[in-house]
């Protein structure tokens, strides 16, 4: 779903639906009904590829020790704006 | 027919028609069907309550006594919408038999002259379009589904084809109904059944099916047996 003020989809919930058609009409019904979006994708299931809560530590740790890759080494320069 | 006549006929068929669908809460197929069916109903009660109240206006009523407190005859609603359930089909077929004639319907009324109805009715269209929408999908996916969801969107079909006449009687042709569901029938695969058999009516002046009284009496019970009862 993309709200009606942001630029990208964010994922909102799952439903049952017999077909792609029908999916979009009923996340329209589920998802929408405060007018929370402007635009629905939908998804299979089967059509996601998605890591496993099995390997998490292997995928996600290695990356909590790198502290360079955070950009904190700077001194911001005075007048910089939009950071 | 005057104003006030036009305003219950179009109150008195959102009215019977939400109460109807409401009977499918909490029952639906899934959960997904469940959520679209009650906010199709409460469509219709919006709708229902905007109409009503600009009708007892004239009538030194207000929407509740309209609604609650008067009888089967007094009731304008088509016959369509008082039938049963039935199964899941039958829902369908009247659902997109009723949105098929209340789309042109509103489209029309929203061109009136008149400032408010105009302004209810192009309301009410933009939800009729989804209505529409909704049962064609369902009839198609029945209709061109199994051998069994077929042979029952076919016998709903047949069985409501017949309360349509009712229907195009009055300010929308038959051709212009016809028009939002020939299509849908077609991609289907269901026959159309032919226009020259039996065609109940009645519903506009107050004779109606055994089936309102019944519906009447669930919907009106509370307020008559607590007059004036609020939340």
């Amino acid at each position: 779903m993309r709200p009606r003020r942001g630029l990208s989809h964010g994922h909102v919930g799952s439903l049952r639906a017999p077909d792609a058609a029908m999916a979009l009409r009923n996340a329209r019904d589920l998802y929408t009904r405060r007018q929370e979006g402007v635009s629905i994708w939908v998804v299979p299931a089967t059509a996601i590829t998605a890591s496993s809560p099995d390997e998490k530590d292997a995928f996600f740790d290695p990356a909590a020790d790198k502290v360079y890759r955070h950009p904190t080494f700077y001194e911001v320069p005075d007048g910089v704006q939009h950071l | 027919m005057n104003g006030v006549d036009r305003l219950l006929r179009l109150g008195d068929d959102a009215l019977i028609a939400a109460q109807r669908l409401a009977e499918w809460h909490a029952s639906s197929p899934e959960m997904e069907e469940d959520v679209a069916l009650a906010n199709i109903a409460l469509d219709q009660l919006g709708a229902a309550r905007l109409f009503l109240t600009y009708a007892g206006e004239s009538l030194g009523k207000d929407e509740d006594a309209l609604a609650y407190l008067r009888d089967d005859r007094e009731f304008r609603n088509c016959l369509l919408v008082e039938l049963p359930n039935g199964d899941f089909a039958v829902t369908m077929a009247k659902l997109l038999f009723l949105s098929a004639y209340q789309l042109p319907l509103y489209t029309a009324l929203a061109a009136r002259p008149d400032e408010r109805l105009a302004a209810i009715a192009a309301k009410a269209r933009k939800e009729s379009a989804y209505h529409l929408d909704h049962g064609s999908q369902w009839t198609i996916r029945l209709g061109d589904g199994t051998e069994e969801s077929h042979r029952r969107m076919q016998d709903a079909v047949d069985q409501i084809w017949p309360y349509t006449h009712e229907l195009t009687a009055g300010e929308v042709s038959r051709t212009d109904w016809l028009a939002n569901v020939e299509p849908v029938l077609d991609e289907a695969t269901l026959a159309r059944p032919a226009d020259d058999g039996w065609a109940p009516d009645g519903g506009r002046s107050g004779v109606h099916t055994e089936h309102l009284s019944c519906l009447l009496a669930e919907m009106q019970v509370v307020h008559r047996a607590y007059p004036g009862a609020r939340w």
